[in-house]
């Protein structure tokens, strides 16, 4: 059977459709309390907390401060932020949380909140520009990429260099923005915790929970099956979670936890501002002789979070000698988190990309050629030779649907729009984590797939019912799936584009253990030959002995990444500040393709994110105040259906068995990477400006006269 | 249903009709037809996604048009006939034709806009803004849709529009 | 939200008499009022429900070629009456430009006059210096990211600018507010109707409490007439900058009154009457028209951060000029 490849429909289409899919927020228990938090004005010291009038407001039930909260026992980051919340008098950041208030009601605990009178005595703010930049410390959790890397002679590749480009780029701090606001429900059951959590990682806010209240594992249950998207927001646990499982300790009753749309800009994480600077050299025929890379991100007071952008410098290109470096820079805000293709993905590229193309234009050559001249065939620091790359196809196959050499050598005009052509490279990480599954063949013909993965939209049921249906010679439609469940077996969390690759790979192991057990050749006959009603396996698959996380083929003796380029139509109007998109095609190199539907919705759907990053999404910090400006939706606008009048997506046909037993690796972010600099090389086309700070609004595209 | 002499209270007994039913409940003043259908009503088919009118995610017919129930006090719509996404599927259980499109065209990811689109798309085709895809875009922006499916919600709209 | 109580009103008379008493706010479409309350921007002790108040959503023509739009029309009714398409298309425009379709199916055309600064320091969750909330407290826009804030008409005290688009269409057509009070209604010039930014704790028009809005006159039409609004994104956006202009042309296609509108720039849509009085004889494909438009920027001054206003306004005001005079209505 040949499920995997066909472009079968998603299984949860039906509930989805009909607003039968449950999540967190859709859930409830009898007798349950609703929780809201207060949150701090301004950083500094709390001074005081006056929760008389409010706690005697209507409904009020009880409002918690610290003084009704255990010491929670320190989690390692980043399992969670570094900052134990409510356990003392300093805020770190505007928006922390500083009681929790709980009523019978919804408008009965939010009114009451109003009537919280916190006092701060305010802390100095650091606006970003302001403190130095510096390493982050050895030990901060979020190191997850060299932070000094060297390879080679950089001074002899400058000086070998004809041309040399050097440019600092920027983008601002981004939020995640998904539609589904975090929440919690929890509950006790005895000394057992039950805990519904719009959560990517099951077993991640199980730890947690486990670890800040001193419970043994076992006793705390979380349950998610669907999730309203996380981009990375709901990857590691958050404080809510803990607050709300907290607040039913000490209530004695179920307790219903959302944040607030505002309380999503605080205290869920966000991708920090990042100023890159970036060094080219390279000799007449554009063959880079030297790189050098260097990036400061913003961080809170709390914890040294590496955005790792100079990842891409040495993933992407063969250059003989190149020198990176991260930096970081504390300024008074909360805590920034992985954000949708983070690193060496979106952030990364979006300076590399932009350098590749002004050092292309300094050389007079077509700027997909200069990709083509640089193209590493091994990975270039290591040379380790790569898991699967088939770019310079991808490279091929996306210039021939989009035209690329077809495109005028200068901009043309469309009435009152120049009309430019950009591209860009796009190459994302590869993370593989250890994941469990448990497969059940039935004798009535079905089979039951039961792991903890959550369902963030990335189409993992269908996916996976095509994988085990293949395996065990069934159509897909009869896989039955549970997940979302920590009582089930542990998979990964579901970000990193891990899922697949991993989840995946143990649902073959547990069918292979299957088919081992009965026969190779149809095993549900040889099932029910055996009179018995089921035969079941727990699958697994592990990157490498006691390997909890491996980045990029880590130690193993092949390099891991996902590769692709995009292609950007533009039109600007110059006097009006407008650009608009006018078609877009990404074209990708990224294993064994499971669903070509799902796959398509993936990819599209991040090259919307990265449209989004490039023209309009910005968290403004206000330097004086100390805050995220705008904590809505149209303070921090994200694209619209209006904006998207044509994009596509690509790939070429590959299989990849190194990386993962199905064949495949992750799709779920590369789609982001390389929009944005691919963007500001048809702005350039277009205009001649070059745009190095992101987004592009119409105030830097203006025309002069 | 508040008939007769003009009186303000802060506690209200309210009557609707939610999907062809009659409900009559007591509500604060305060309650959104939102989070009437959410926390009293049972049907948590319509979602919450920013409650300031700013997603569109929450989106209902109320007496046959589409709005964002944040931003429509309980009290308002009471006496009205309200639409969500549960009311949608004929009493065999059929998919809506629009319902069908959206699985069709995988014009939905996580799933958590879905109701709110399909809501606003039922409404768009019936209010004709379907002539074109320039069109469909233009009239569905008004549900943000963050794994941003955008393409295949217009191919979804203008499938069904189109049976 | 702080808690409140709510009655319908049963009709316009029992209306105005329960809207006088302080503390009272009238309920339309909601799309503002709720936010308000939300954010305790608003904290009305009695919410007076007007929405279905019956003969206030009417459009009627008016025997001079203008219209008569009832107060408590939804703005997708008005966009979208043939009448309005063809008598005023910029006011269908910048209502069509304005929100989402769901929002416009709920607010008033009377409602959205009343739309408050979206200022990101006076809609912040937390109590920032803004003299609008809290007179006295400062104003944190006026040195602090002002890149979306007046460059026209602005004091020390508020920097803010008015969102809506419809009002900008109703300026650039003279359009008169007609309103209902205890004492007698009053026909207020629209731009008369906004007060300036410092005019007290977050009094931006000058009705009275409990002043009921019942409709908007539009004198003659004008057909020659357009709505240009820019955003970064395409949709369901405010406007960075807008124009509204109508042009009437004489025989010899030159322009007899030019009538222009820039919003998002002041604390109301500010009309450029001096560039009006300049345009006044010219052609529209003409040279002097430039800096006939250059007049009505004379008294722009511009924040720290939103020069580029000055320039995005003055060149809007060029395309919209242009595409009015090759409109054939």
């Amino acid at each position: 059977m040949n499920a995997v490849g066909q472009p079968l429909a998603r299984p949860d289409g039906r509930i989805k459709v009909t607003g039968a899919a449950r999540y967190t927020a859709d859930f409830d228990r009898p007798d349950k309390l609703h929780a809201v938090l207060v949150t701090a004005p301004a950083a500094g010291q709390l001074t005081s907390l006056a929760t008389e009038e409010a706690a005697h407001s209507p409904g009020v039930v009880r409002i918690l401060t610290q003084a009704d909260l255990p010491q929670f026992i320190p989690v390692p980051v980043p399992l969670m932020f570094s900052l134990p919340p409510m356990q003392n008098d300093t805020i770190r950041f505007e928006g922390q949380p500083v009681a929790i208030v709980l009523a019978e009601t919804l408008e009965q605990a939010e009114a009451a909140t109003h009537r919280v009178r916190v006092t701060i005595a305010p802390a100095e703010v650091k606006a970003p520009g302001q403190s130095n930049p510096r390493p982050p410390a050895s030990d901060s959790g979020y190191i997850f990429a060299e932070v000094d890397a060297a390879n080679g002679d950089l001074a002899a590749g400058f000086s070998q260099a004809t041309h040399r480009i050097a440019a600092e780029y920027m983008q601002p701090s981004r939020h995640h923005n998904a539609m589904e606001p975090h929440a919690t429900l929890a509950w006790w059951e005895g000394e057992n915790l039950v805990v519904h959590d719009a959560t990517q990682w099951t077993a991640g806010t199980q730890q947690m929970l486990a670890t800040t209240l001193g419970l043994a594992p076992e006793r705390v249950r979380v349950i998610c099956p669907h999730t309203g998207g996380g981009f990375g927001s709901k990857g590691f646990p958050k404080w809510h979670t803990l607050f709300a499982a907290s607040a039913a300790r000490v209530s004695g009753r179920p307790v219903k936890l959302v944040l607030s749309r505002a309380q999503m800009y605080t205290m869920t994480g966000y991708q920090p501002l990042t100023h890159h600077r970036i060094e080219l050299g390279a000799s007449p025929d554009g063959r880079l002789t030297a790189l050098r890379y260097d990036s400061v991100n913003v961080t809170s007071s709390t914890e040294d979070y590496v955005e790792s952008a100079t990842q891409a410098g040495r993933a992407m290109y063969a250059v003989p000698a190149l020198e990176t470096h991260e930096r970081v820079e504390e300024i008074t805000a909360g805590a920034p988190t992985p954000l949708r293709a983070p690193g060496g993905g979106a952030s990364g590229m979006w300076a590399l990309e932009s350098a590749m193309d002004e050092l292309a234009h300094a050389l007079g050559m077509d700027p997909l050629e200069l990709r083509l001249r640089n193209h590493a065939d091994v990975d270039p620091v290591s040379g380790k030779p790569w898991s699967s790359k088939n770019l310079l196809e991808a490279y091929a196959l996306g210039a021939e649907r989009f035209g690329w050499h077809h495109r005028p050598a200068r901009a043309e005009r469309d009435g009152d729009w120049m009309v430019g052509w950009g591209m860009a490279s796009a190459t994302m990480g590869s993370f593989r984590l250890p994941a469990a599954a448990r497969v059940t063949l039935r004798a009535n013909g079905t089979a039951l797939i039961e792991s903890s993965f959550n369902d963030i939209g990335t189409g993992v049921f269908v996916i996976f019912s095509q994988l085990v249906g293949d395996a065990l010679g069934l159509p897909p439609h009869r896989v039955e799936i549970r997940n979302g469940d920590s009582t089930l077996p542990e998979a990964c969390g579901t970000f990193g584009s891990a899922s697949a690759m991993c989840v995946g790979a143990a649902l073959l192991d547990a069918c292979r253990q299957i088919r081992a057990s009965l026969g190779e050749v149809d095993p549900l006959a040889l099932l029910r030959r055996s009179g018995r009603e089921s035969e079941a396996a727990l699958g697994r698959f592990s990157p490498g002995d006691g390997v909890q996380l491996e980045i990029d083929g880590g130690a193993s003796p092949t390099a891991m990444r996902t590769w692709g380029a995009v292609f950007v139509e533009v039109g600007v109007d110059r006097a009006l500040g407008l650009l608009r998109l006018r078609k877009m095609l990404g074209s990708y190199s990224v294993g064994r393709v499971l669903n070509p539907r799902t796959t398509k919705s993936q990819l599209i759907g991040a090259m919307i994110w990265g449209w989004g990053m490039a023209t309009m999404e910005a968290s403004l910090f206000e330097p004086r105040l100390g805050r995220f400006l705008s904590k809505n939706l149209v303070g921090v606008p994200l694209p619209v259906n209006a904006d998207i009048p044509a994009v596509d997506a690509v790939w070429v046909d590959e299989v990849d068995e190194i990386a993962s037993a199905t064949g495949g690796k992750g799709v779920g972010e590369i789609g982001v990477v390389g929009v944005a600099p691919a963007v500001a090389n048809a702005v350039f086309h277009a205009t001649g400006l070059r745009v190095r700070e992101l987004p592009i609004l119409p105030e830097r595209l203006l025309a002069e006269d | 249903m508040l008939t007769g002499r003009m009186e303000f209270r802060e506690q209200l007994d309210l009557t609707f009709k939610v999907n062809g039913r009659e409900h009559s409940i007591s509500l604060d003043a305060r309650v959104t037809l939102l989070d009437a259908l959410r926390e009293y009503l049972g049907l948590t088919g319509t979602k919450k996604g920013c409650n300031f009118g700013e997603c569109g995610t929450c989106t209902v017919h109320l007496d046959g048009r589409r709005v964002n129930a944040c931003l429509v006090l309980a009290a308002a719509a009471a006496g009205r006939e309200i639409t969500t996404i549960e009311g949608l599927a004929d009493e065999r259980d059929m998919l809506h034709p629009v319902q069908q499109a959206f699985v069709d065209q995988d014009a939905f990811q996580c799933g958590f806009c879905t109701p709110g689109q399909i809501m606003s798309a039922v409404a768009c085709i019936a209010e004709g803004h379907t002539r074109s895809d320039a069109e469909i875009r233009e009239w569905m922006s008004g549900n943000l849709c963050r794994c941003a499916a955008y393409p295949q919600i217009v191919a979804a709209v203008r499938q069904a529009a189109g049976d | 939200m702080q808690g409140f109580t709510y009655a319908r009103a049963a009709g316009v008379s029992e209306a105005l008499a329960a809207g006088r008493e302080p503390g009272t706010a009238f309920l339309a479409g909601g799309t503002e009022l709720l936010n308000w309350m939300r954010l305790e921007i608003a904290t009305p002790a009695r919410v007076l429900d007007i929405a279905h108040l019956s003969g206030l959503d009417a459009i009627e023509t008016l025997p001079d070629g203008g219209l008569r739009v009832g107060a408590l029309a939804r703005l997708n009714d008005v966009a979208l009456a043939p009448a309005v398409v063809a008598r005023v298309p910029v006011l269908s425009q910048a209502i069509l430009s304005a929100a989402s379709a769901q929002i416009r199916n709920l607010a008033t055309i009377g409602g959205n006059l009343l739309q408050k600064t979206r200022c990101p320091y006076f809609r912040a969750e937390e109590m920032l210096p803004c003299n609008k909330k809290q007179p006295g407290s400062g104003c944190a826009a006026r040195d602090g990211l002002n890149d979306r804030h007046a460059i026209f008409g602005w004091s020390d005290t508020c920097v803010a600018t008015h969102p809506s688009d419809p009002a900008v269409a109703l300026a650039a057509l003279d359009a008169a507010v007609i309103t209902a009070r205890g004492g007698g209604g009053r026909r207020i010039p629209i731009n008369e109707f906004y007060l300036p930014p410092d005019a007290g704790q977050d009094r931006n028009s000058v009705l009275e409490q409990g002043e009921l809005i019942t409709a908007i006159e539009i004198p003659g039409s004008a057909p020659r007439s357009t709505y240009i609004k820019i955003r970064e994104r395409e949709s369901y956006e405010y406007a960075t900058v807008s124009v509204a202009v109508a042009l009437d042309l004489d025989v010899w296609r030159r322009i007899a009154r030019a009538r222009i509108a820039l919003g998002s720039v002041a604390a109301r849509p500010w009309r450029l009457t001096g560039a009006e009085q300049a345009l006044a004889g010219l052609q529209p494909g003409a040279a002097a028209i430039a800096a006939a438009v250059e007049c009505g920027f004379a008294e722009a001054r511009p924040l720290a951060h939103n020069a580029y206003k000055i320039a995005l306004g003055r060149n809007l005001v060029l395309r919209a000029i242009r595409l009015v005079a090759e409109m054939t209505p």
